[in-house]
């Protein structure tokens, strides 16, 4: 949906790109919109971009609720997705 | 449907007949609309309680001039154009991007502003056109791969400026005076981006309760009874009931980058018309990554289709079910309006989510549809 975004954790950064973990999808995503999000912070994440930081269980509790939704909207039309950043090797 | 939510119901049900009239609350952006219908919530609120959907869906709002100009940039051999999925299906005057790229026309659907421009730099003999559409949350993004393109000199990019501003158009719906409401159920994710405060103008001029809110059921919950209580008291402010992700300032790193690469310009809205610094427009400095300067498109004049009523449905003054083509002429395998066009669109969500009776004398059998591919 055009104007949702999704809690992701960050775990990587390289200069003005990050890796977020969500819920077990790794994204690269741009974090020009949040510059001090560091490996660990939650952000929100929209059309491949971080767009704020938030807490921990505040972005569970999100990922709790798309879940038991049954559809978690981030793959549903694509419209908020960053690019895949690869298979997920690790926990995060 | 936890106990708290159920509790939110019942003193919504108790506000609701305590101000014991009918009340319209407008929700002014598509992810509010479809989460209400999602969630339930929507089927749970009084029926003297109306949730209107407002023009909060980006392709719905999108102007018919803008449209043509996707489609004509679609005929230059030369051009990619990269758009979010949305967007594909809108119908022009000359078809829409799906059909046009059924016939050759070079389409790419992107999931965001970034993919535009990693593929403006992997075809550096093409030009790369993206689709800037949508509110402010999605506008950041646009002017960051701008800023990005700038900087790199990557010179076959450009982009075809679409995005819009909430609140001008929320001041344009209360000055109209058509839609009687009572209060905004404000975008939580825009809001991430323009700030709580972004809002005041609205409380402040024409005493209307604005009340931000997030998209899971309960924040849908406290925030209509935020309204309400509101609305009980002869209230008008402003509230926000998504403090966890909205501040009253909004994002410091987008509103700089968005101030530095756009200007407000005047737009045209779908069956609004134009509504003064209503858009963003590229600011002198980035104007050479406009694609209507740099094609020299001419941006034709708007016209919707006949009978089509999404005009009156974005405005709150109509319902889908209002709509002489509604699930007849128009439906998602063949839009006829916008708003049945985008996922977010309000005939797409009664379509798929509320069934309404056939009119008096057009009778028979609904026809069954196919599944709606969203």
């Amino acid at each position: 949906m055009m104007c949702l975004a999704v809690p992701g954790k960050l775990i990587e950064c390289h200069e003005d790109l990050a890796t977020v973990d969500l819920q077990g999808n790794r994204l690269r995503i741009s974090r020009v919109l949040v510059p001090d999000a560091r490996p660990g912070d939650w952000v929100l994440v929209h059309a491949g971009f971080g767009i704020a930081r938030i807490e921990e269980q505040d972005a569970l509790e999100t990922w709790s609720y798309l879940q038991s939704a049954g559809e978690a909207p981030i793959f549903e039309d694509g419209a908020m997705n960053g690019e895949p950043a690869g298979p997920r090797e690790h926990s995060p | 449907m936890t106990e708290s939510e159920s509790t939110l119901i019942d003193q919504i049900r108790a506000l609701t007949r305590r101000i014991g009239r009918r009340v319209q609350y407008m929700e002014v952006c598509g992810t509010h609309t479809v989460c209400l219908f999602r969630s339930g919530v929507r089927s749970l609120l009084p029926p003297e309680l109306r949730m209107i959907s407002g023009p909060g869906c980006p392709v719905c709002v999108t102007a018919q001039r803008h449209i043509d100009a996707a489609l004509e940039l679609a005929t230059d051999r030369r051009v990619i154009i990269a758009t979010y999925g949305d967007m594909l299906r809108v119908p022009g005057r000359r078809g829409s991007l799906e059909s046009m790229r059924a016939a050759g026309a070079r389409v790419e659907v992107v999931m965001s502003a970034r993919d535009a421009l990693a593929l403006a730099r992997s075809h550096p003999a093409e030009e790369v056109v993206f689709l800037a559409v949508g509110f402010e949350t999605t506008a950041p993004a646009t002017a960051a791969v701008v800023a990005e393109a700038d900087r790199d000199a990557v010179g076959n990019f450009s982009v075809l400026m679409c995005h819009k501003r909430i609140v001008p158009a929320m001041l344009a719906l209360l000055g109209d005076g058509r839609s009687a409401l009572d209060g905004f159920l404000c975008p939580g994710h825009v809001s991430v981006i323009i700030g709580s405060s972004a809002y005041r103008p609205v409380v402040a001029r024409h005493r209307v309760p604005c009340v931000v809110a997030g998209f899971e059921p309960r924040q849908l919950l406290l925030g209509i009874r935020r309204l309400l209580q509101q609305t009980a008291s002869g209230l008008a402010r402003l509230d926000n009931v998504y403090p966890v992700c909205v501040s009253p300032a909004g994002n410091g790193a987008a509103l700089k980058l968005m101030r530095e690469v756009f200007r407000h310009e005047d737009a045209a809205w779908r069956a609004l018309g134009v509504i003064g610094a209503s858009g963003f427009a590229l600011s002198e400095r980035y104007a050479s990554f406009d694609a209507v300067r740099r094609f020299g498109i001419v941006l034709g004049c708007d016209e919707d289709h006949p009978g089509c009523l999404c005009g009156e449905v974005i405005q709150g003054l109509a319902e889908p079910g209002d709509c002489p083509l509604f699930d007849r002429a128009c439906t998602p395998m063949r839009p006829v309006g916008p708003c049945m066009v985008s996922s977010e669109g309000t005939c797409a969500a009664w379509h798929r989510y509320r069934r309404t009776p056939p009119r008096p004398g057009r009778g028979g059998r609904r026809r069954k549809e196919p599944s709606c591919p969203w």
